[in-house]
Parts: C-alpha cells; structure tokens; sequence
C-alpha cells in the first residue's frame, strides 16, 4: 500500500500503456477472426487446414514469437507494434475455430427462412448469421481479451512498458509490493475487459438475457 | 532475413552442441521441467476434475476458479515466487504446476460430465458399481478430452517454461535471456527457433495421441464423421 | 414374482410422478405398463432395480423389500433393456453383451463364449460380436441390448420402451422375437411402453396408466379391450377405433372378418 501510494503515477500510465496495447490488439483479432472463422465453416475443404493451421500458431510460444516478428516485418524489437502483432497472432488462433463455431452453430433452417423471405446474402450475413453468432464469439472473445491482458505483461522483458514493467522492475529490485501490484492490477483490467464484454453482449443479444453469465469466461471444450 | 541465416549459423555451429549450456542438454532441461509440471498438475488435478466430473457437484466453482487463474499472469506469479523462494528451480516450477493445473481441471471434468448420461446410466442400471462407472466407462469415453487438457496445459507449459530461465540458469529460455542481455539476436532467434520446434513437436504428438484415444472410444464407421472432435486447445496463456 | 405396495414418488421440486401403485406381477408372466408419456412408467420400473428409491411404499421381488439388497448386487441379477440401447460405445459387442457375467467374476473367454450364443438366440449373426455398438442398425442394437441383459440368466427382465426407437417393421420383428424367447425363458417381465398395439400383443396382463401413475385399468388385453374401466381407457385403447370393430361377412363361403370402415383384416378359421 506504501509503496502504491508513493508510486501512483507510474501505476496509471503503464496502466494506459497496458489499455493501449491489450485492446487494439483485441479488436484486430475479432476484425480479423470474423471473416477468416465464416470462411472456414462455410467453406470446410478450406477451412479445415485453415483452423489447423491456426491452432499450431497457437503452439509457439509468445517470449520467441516476440522476438520472430520483428525479423519477419523488419520493425525495431522493442516497439509497441511488435507486441500488438504478437498478441493479434495469438487472439486469431485462439478466436478462429470459436468464429467457424459460432457459425456453425447458427441454425440453417433460420438461415434458410431468412433466405426464404428475400434477404440477400450479404443481409443473411449482417441481420442473421451475424447476431446469432454472437453468444458463441463473444465467449471466445471474453477468453481471447482475458488471455491478451495477462499477455501483454510479457512485453516487458523485451522492454515494451505494460503493466509487466512493474513485475520485472519489483523482482530486479527485490520489492514484493511491486511485484503484487503489477499483479492485481494485471488482473482488474482483465476483469474489467471481461465485465465490459459482458455488458456489451447484454446489450447485442437481447434474445438471451434470461441465462446467466458467470463473471469469468469458461474455457471452451469440445 | 539476415537475421534467420544468422541464427542458422548459430544453430549449426558445433560449439553450441555441446557442454552444460549446449543444445542438448538445454532441450533435455526444457523437457525435464516441462514434464515434470504437467505430471504434478495432473497428480493434482485429474483425480479432482473427474470426481467433480462424476458427481456433477462444484462444476461451477472450478469453472470460476480455473477462470481466475488464467487471469493470472504468469510474469507475475513467478516474479513474485521468486521473490518469496529465491533463485533457483522452485519458483518456475510451482509457477508453471499452477499454469498447467486449470487445463488439466477443465478437461478432466468436462470431459466427464459431457459423457453420454443414458451410457452412465445404462452402466449403473445393469449393475456396475459407482467406481467400476467411472474406471470402466466414464474415463475410457472422457480420455479424449481429458488428453486434451493435458495437450493444452503441455503446450502452455512447455511455452511459458522459458520463463524459467529469469529466475534459474535452466531451459532454452536461457539463450532468449542471455541473447537479450548481450544482443546476440542470431542466439536469442535460434533459441526462439528452438523453442517453437520443441512446442510444435509436442504439439503433433499430443493431438495424434487424442486421436488416437478418439479413435478407439468411436467406432471406426462413425470415426470419419463428427462423432469424433478432435483438439481445440483449451486455452493458453503462455510465453 | 414383483409386488409394488403403495408405491409413491415425488421428485424434488416436481409434482407426484407415481402415487400410491400397488401391483403384483406374478413370476414367469409378461405385465406390460402403457400410459402416455410423462405417466410415470419409467420411475415405476426403475424403483424396481432401485434406480429410483421411493418416496415411500416399497417393493418386494419374491417378498424381500427391494431396499435390503445391495443395489449394485440386485441390478446384476436383473436384466434391463432401455429405449435407446444403452450400450457401452466403446466396447464391442461381444464385450458389451459379456459385461455383467465378466463383472460377476465369469472367465471373460467363457463369458464371451456365452456371449456369442446368446446372439445367436436374439437372431443376430455371431459375426457382428466384433462390431461396435456405433456399427449396427437401431433394431440390431436392441437385439444386443436384450441379449446383454439375458447374459446373466436373470429371473427379471425390465424392459423400457425397448422398440420405441425403431421403424415399425423392424418393431414387429423384434416383439415376435420377444415372444419366440419368452415362451421358453418363462422370465418374468415387467415392459413399458406407450404403444397399445404393443402392449395388448406382448402382454400377459396389461395395466393402464394415467397421468401420476395412477392405475386406470389393470386385466388382460381382452378384458380391457371388451369393457373399458371408463373413457379415459375407452380413448387410450381406441376401442372405439374403425379397425377395432370388426364385423363378420360370407365372402365366396368363407367367413372374412372386416373392420368398421370394411377392410379386410382377416379370414375366420372354421
Ligand atoms: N430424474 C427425474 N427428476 C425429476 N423429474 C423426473 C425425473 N424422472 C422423471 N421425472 C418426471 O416424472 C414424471 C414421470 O416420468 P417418467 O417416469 O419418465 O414417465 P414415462 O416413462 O411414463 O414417460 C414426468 O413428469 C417426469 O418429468
Ligand atoms: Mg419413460
């Protein structure tokens, strides 16, 4: 508490620095796992190497992942972008196979009714495969934004400030309080992500509200 | 792309293949530890997750806990177990058994619960005990998921098992630590390279496993079709 | 012989899904229970083998309250057929139909010996033993299902709804399988279903259920098709049905049956 209150400065703007770096990150692998997981579940010839090919960038590890990218898009190692490609990477292989699911798991007789009565493919897309897609994405998107803020913390041994910054320098420096805080706050901005995303699924899928949320996304399972 | 055949030079220099900071042992160390985390979780957490499985009881309460834990970022747990136990092995260790064990408890107890009831009950009916259910029946049907678990928590694992190396001279981590130190990037991107081979290599045996255990709970008539889902790693947040 | 004695149960949260049934099946006969679904057939049966435990009343297998034998212990000694097979996925069928006799203690070569005769004696080719349960027709699965729950020679045979899940033919085939069995095991059976037809051709003795489990009418099909208890049974039979009025007319000298809208249904004998 001692040392919070001596060192709330620093706690807000890598606080604002871990914000500025989790969500953009988020929001790209959603832009980008929508069409990709559409693809995969309508098209499933293409689709199946496709989430598998997914779900093996899923596999390396996110320390040398960091360090790859910048070799690969020719940016400098400890610069925000490396991190929010990273972080994209890893939300689009977790976020795919959720996006073919939540696809999948539209009902074609609705899809057919739509059709039936004159919309147009691209309105099918936008008034109904999308809504109903929504509950299973956002229960991938609730994990995607969880895992990416516990991420980003990793960025600090590659000296990209985050939140991280506070467990490094705390366990160079031998200050345990560091190190807690950097934790817990690590985690209220996870919680409040997740809340955010709660709320913001209320609000989309009106249609569902009677079920109940848990207050932590629960890990998906076949 | 210097960078890479930098790192392949690296790799293919024989100095780097030997002694106790060589290749071999490093890779030998990684998989040690790894190994060894999975094992205690899954000492841990199998007997737990298939129990809750089993009975149908505090699903919910698992559910939010393995939820926080994964909110937890490992950085930091390690950090500040490290700070608590000191230099040394310990810290990553428990660090990672902690990483690994939500997996494992998902797997475990979804795969249990998501059992056919009409089978269990089917069991029960002709008269196998509560424990012969769950040997005989719920565990062979839930080994794929259960296998799956143990994919997820292996491959987070052997991810985040770099990390050791910031509190321990231990693991391929070591040549991503020291390449940073020193800005020997050609050291840091083999290591890197390693790293990613070793997961990828434990990630393809892991799923031919889960098929393989898929694959003998299906017929081989409904083994084509969807009976069987393969993968769909749980969740990770590894390093 | 099987006796229900007031038997009621109430599950939590739940209106009385039996209420005070009292019944006796004697041993070696077929007592078919019919009511629609949701009339509490399958509590009824499985308080039997102690799936369900009663709220209160009890049963009693040849005068011993169910409740003294250990589960586990009665339901090996009883055989029981569900709708949906309910055969382990994962074991073949020799296997599956072997897993009681295996789980009493039998060699598992000479259970699966037994096993292979056994489908044979429910019609089914020996060849099909190696197969997975997920490999055979709906209506093979309910001939192994009825093979699996005669492997330990039980003296009761609870079977629930066992041909609900296949196609019509394939039903008729099975329930004349049924009786081909019954007239030489002499088992006694207690069989569920919500079909009519099946349970006036199977059963022995037949009760009617209403809604809570409630006896409407208990006799034999014969009794209750020619003097319904009351409407409820007159609707549920469908006495009143155009194919169960038959009448009699002379066809080229022979005597024909035909029913109530005049199709033939059947020549009389003589
Ligand atoms: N395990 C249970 N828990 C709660 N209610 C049950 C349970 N099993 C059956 N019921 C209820 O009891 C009533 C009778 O069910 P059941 O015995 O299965 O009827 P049937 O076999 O004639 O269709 C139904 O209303 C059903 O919903
Ligand atoms: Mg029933």
């Amino acid at each position: 508490m001692k040392w919070l209150s001596l060192n709330w400065p620093q706690v807000v703007e890598l606080t604002r620095d871990h914000l500025l770096l989790s969500a953009p990150a988020i929001l790209l692998s959603v832009l980008l796992a929508v069409p990709i997981g559409r693809l995969a579940q309508q098209r499933p010839r293409l689709g199946g190497p496709l989430l598998g090919a997914a779900s093996l960038l899923y596999a390396i590890p996110a320390l040398p992942l960091l360090i790859i990218i910048p070799v690969i898009f020719g940016i400098p190692l400890r610069s925000p972008a490396t991190m929010i490609i990273a972080l994209t990477v890893y939300g689009l292989a977790l976020l795919v196979r959720t996006a073919a699911d939540a696809f999948g798991s539209v009902d074609p007789r609705v899809r057919e009714a739509a059709v039936a009565v004159g919309h147009s493919p691209r309105s099918v897309f936008w008034r109904v495969d999308l809504p109903l897609a929504v509950p299973v994405l956002l229960a991938g998107v609730r994990v995607v934004a969880v895992s990416t803020v516990s991420l980003v913390t990793i960025g600090a041994l590659i000296g990209v400030p985050s939140l991280g910054t506070l467990l490094t320098d705390g366990f160079q420096r031998g200050i345990p309080a560091e190190v807690a805080t950097g934790v817990i706050a690590t985690m209220l901005l996870a919680l409040f992500f997740d809340a955010v995303l709660v709320a913001a699924g209320r609000i989309l899928t009106p249609w569902t509200v009677s079920r109940r949320e848990r207050l932590l996304p629960q890990e998906e399972t076949t | 792309m210097n960078l890479f055949l930098d790192a392949i030079a690296w790799l293919a220099d024989p100095a780097n293949w030997s002694g106790p900071s060589g290749v071999p042992t490093r890779v030998l160390q990684h998989l040690v530890i790894t190994f060894a985390a999975v094992a205690a979780a899954a000492i841990l957490a199998l007997p737990t997750g298939i129990l809750i499985g089993h009975t149908r009881k505090g699903a919910g309460i698992v559910g939010a806990i393995a939820g926080a834990a994964r909110a937890i970022p490992t950085l930091g747990l390690l950090t500040l177990l490290g700070l608590a136990l000191g230099i040394g092995l310990k810290a990553p260790l428990l660090a990672l058994i902690v990483l690994a064990i939500p997996s494992v408890l998902a797997g475990a107890y979804a795969g249990v619960q998501n059992v056919d009831s009409a089978v269990t009950g089917a069991a029960k009916a002709i008269g196998m005990s509560p424990k012969q259910v769950v040997f005989q029946v719920e565990i062979p049907l839930a080994a794929p998921v259960i296998i799956g678990g143990l994919r997820a928590a292996t491959l987070q694992v052997v991810a985040t098992a770099t990390l050791a190396a910031y509190t321990a001279d231990f693991g391929l981590g070591r040549y991503l630590f020291s390449g940073l130190k020193s800005r020997d990037y050609a050291e840091m991107l083999a290591g890197a390279l390693l790293v990613a081979g070793l997961a990828l290599l434990l990630e393809l045996l892991l799923a031919a496993w889960q098929r393989s255990a898929a694959r003998r709970i299906a017929a081989p008539a409904r083994s084509s079709s969807a009976a069987v889902q393969p993968e769909s790693p749980l969740v990770k947040e590894s390093v | 012989m099987i006796e229900f004695e007031s038997v009621t149960k109430t599950y939590p949260g739940q209106t009385t899904a039996v209420s005070d049934f009292s019944l006796v099946v004697p041993s070696h006969r077929t007592v078919v229970l019919v009511g629609s679904s949701g009339s509490g057939k399958s509590t009824l049966l499985r308080t039997v083998n102690r799936m369900v435990e009663p709220t209160s009343g009890r049963v009693l297998i040849d005068d011993e309250d169910v409740r003294e034998r250990d589960p586990v212990a009665l339901r090996r000694s009883i055989g029981y057929v569900l709708q949906h097979g309910g055969l382990l996925p994962h074991r073949s069928v020799l296997d599956n139909i072997a897993t009681v006799p295996v789980l009493n203690g039998v060699p598992k070569r000479e259970a699966r010996t037994a096993a292979s005769e056994l489908l044979e004696r429910v019609g089914l080719d020996p060849k099909v033993g190696r197969r997975f349960p997920g490999q055979l027709s709906g209506g093979q699965q309910q001939r192994v299902g009825v093979a699996r729950a005669l492997a330990a020679d039980p003296n009761i045979l609870l079977m629930d709804e066992p041909f609900g899940a296949v196609d019509p033919i394939m039903r008729r085939e099975l329930q004349e399988e049924l009786l081909r069995l019954q007239a030489d095991m002499h088992k006694t059976i207690v069989f569920v279903t919500h079909d009519v037809d099946e349970a006036f051709l199977l059963g022995d003795e037949v009760v009617v259920l209403r809604e809570g489990g409630v006896i409407a009418q208990r006799g034999t099909p014969a009794e209750i098709l020619g003097a319904p208890a009351d409407d409820f049974v007159r609707d549920f039979v469908g006495a009143d049905r155009a194919e169960r009025e038959l009448h009699i007319t002379e066809v080229d000298g022979r005597t024909i049956a035909v029913d109530a809208s005049g199709r033939p249904v059947g020549v009389l004998a003589p």
